[in-house]
């Protein structure tokens, strides 16, 4: 069954006001056509839960999208602060829950395998337990001694972006490869993003590749370049360039607003986005082919 | 060599301390250089693994972020956040981390979290743990790089992102955590290692450094071991390898 549906469509149906939305991807992959169509049609008090809330959640944030973000890694990966939520944690306007990756990513494990909680070994490090009340110690029933544990994440909705998807939602990653998964099993709704729709044929050329099945996807979109500034293995290289960028248009309120306004509400859809960013940008982030050796399923 | 770098003298150092075959929890940065210039050196069987899922990286040019697709290409395996953070840090198969962070105290115990007292109203908020949580707790062994500076250097952190010796040797093993803690912070003024106590002590200088200079550095009062080492100096080669091969644009050579 078809779920192929324009990503404005999607957003429209499958993210609410109020909703929990894990917009996934570390370093890679990461869903910014998704989270500029979010800002453009305006969702409110939204809570935002991403390992590194990374460029997508400083420009929601920005937005006013957000009433509360969930983190383990708050910086402009490689470049420095992510001013605009560090400014807004600082300023008291933003409310936050913190943890380690590790702790993030045992949420999403928990709430991906219907656990209620995921048990982790201790760390000696216990002021984040003090701060944070929702890290929990247990006792292991098996050796008496104290674990540490943290509650399942299931957010309202998921947000992957893949290299390519049939128009069921099957859907092929490779490279760095997070917590996607992890987060689309644990979300109530999940909204795919894909670099290319391909015939199911592909993707059962590779079952091993498949690492998000169908049947457990909300909506799929097919939206090429969704990924920039961040990057898509084999697509196209991370805009390095934008990321520091970002660290001087992120000083002051004035030009993050005249970004949104370019950028976000400015431009119609990713496609026009990239029409916008011009043939230069393509061709400076475009990468050589390096293919993997065919492996053989044999045919039985 | 007089325009040696803070940065070049910490990446040289840090660089010596690996050990061939050794597999490294690898931070990008500084240490991503230390790391790739153990490899072409002393260290060939270096493997690298980067807490984005990548095991055994061979990065083709200089990865700018722990995500770079440089590390993917050409790597061993890859692997999601899941498996690195269980199946090779928590079950302890890692044997060097590589650790930093604003500030470190007399303990080796590590903040990247807030400056100030009060966690819900920080005076700086800074990124947070990341995943050094768990790796200063289960590498077999971590090391620290950071320029020698008092702010960097308090008697007392004002939050533990990260265990070093806690209250003193004999913490970690109360908290039952697996590696040995943070044995090595390297400096631009030398070295610091835990005594008995697991309290750092100067224990080496790089050639002219002086330990009065580490000692007015240091947030505590360091002590200073009777036998201090001076460092080797850093070779031509070391430094071509940096400069020409590693980071010819000098993103992570220039300054601390």
């Amino acid at each position: 069954m078809t779920k192929l549906i324009p990503l404005s469509e999607a957003v429209s149906q499958f993210v609410h006001d109020g909703d929990t939305v894990y917009a996934a991807g570390f370093t890679h992959l990461i869903p910014f056509a998704a989270g500029h169509e979010i800002i453009r049609q305006r969702r409110r008090n939204l809570t935002l839960a991403r390992a590194t809330p990374d460029l997508i959640y400083d420009q929601m944030v920005a937005a006013g999208c957000a009433r509360k973000v969930i983190f383990s890694y708050m910086g402009n990966p490689g470049v420095g602060s992510l001013r605009i939520v560090r400014a807004e944690l600082e300023a008291g306007r933003l409310e936050w829950e913190e943890y380690s990756h590790f702790g993030m990513i045992s949420r999403l494990q928990a709430g991906a395998a219907g656990l209620p909680f995921m048990p982790m070994n201790q760390t000696g490090a216990v002021d984040l337990e003090r701060a944070n009340p929702m890290i929990k110690r247990v006792t292991d029933p098996y050796t008496g001694r104290e674990v540490i544990a943290v509650p399942a994440l299931n957010p309202d909705v998921a947000i992957v972006h893949v290299q390519r998807a049939d128009k069921d939602g099957n859907a092929h990653l490779w490279g760095i490869v997070g917590e996607q998964k992890e987060v689309a099993f644990a979300s109530k709704r999940v909204i795919l993003t894909a670099e290319e729709i391909v015939d199911e044929a592909v993707i059962r050329s590779d079952p091993n590749r498949t690492l998000i099945p169908g049947f457990i996807v909300s909506a799929v979109c097919q939206v090429p370049g969704a990924a920039h500034p961040s990057y898509a293995q084999g697509y196209y290289d991370r805009d390095n360039d934008f990321y520091l960028k970002w660290d001087k248009i992120s000083e002051n309120a004035e030009t993050v607003k005249a970004y949104l306004d370019e950028w976000v509400f400015g431009v119609k859809d990713r496609l026009e986005y990239w029409q916008k960013l011009g043939a230069e940008t393509y061709k400076r982030l475009k990468v050589k082919a390096r293919y993997s050796e065919k492996i053989n399923y044999g045919s039985y | 060599m007089t325009d040696l770098t803070s940065a070049e003298l910490m990446i040289v150092n840090a660089a010596r301390m690996l050990k061939d075959g050794d597999v490294v929890f690898v931070g990008v940065g500084q240490p991503n250089l230390a790391c790739n210039l153990a490899k072409r050196t002393h260290a060939p069987n270096l493997v690298m693994i980067y807490e984005a899922g990548v095991i055994g990286a061979e990065p083709a040019r200089l990865p700018l972020s722990i995500g770079d697709p440089t590390l993917v290409s050409g790597a061993l395996s890859v692997v999601s956040m899941y498996d690195i953070f269980t199946n090779y840090l928590q079950r302890g198969n890692v044997d060097v981390g590589f650790l930093g962070g604003a500030q470190i105290d007399k303990y080796g115990n590590i903040n990247a979290t807030i400056i100030g007292s009060d966690y819900a109203h920080p005076k700086v908020r800074l990124p947070g743990s990341g995943g050094a949580q768990e790796i200063a707790a289960w590498a077999n062994r971590c090391y620290i790089m950071t320029p020698h500076q008092k702010r960097r250097f308090p008697e007392k952190v004002d939050f533990i992102t990260s265990a070093g010796y806690l209250d003193g040797k004999g913490g970690r093993e109360k908290a039952g955590l697996r590696g040995k803690g943070p044995v090595g912070v390297v400096t631009d003024i030398g070295f610091m290692e835990p005594d008995e106590t697991g309290e750092l002590v100067l224990t080496a200088l790089h050639p002219g450094k002086t330990a009065k200079e580490a000692v007015n550095n240091t947030g505590w009062t360091l002590k200073v071991a009777t036998q201090l080492r001076i460092t080797e100096p850093v070779t031509e080669k070391e430094l071509r390898i940096l400069r020409e091969e590693l980071d010819p644009s000098g993103i992570y050579l220039k300054g601390g």
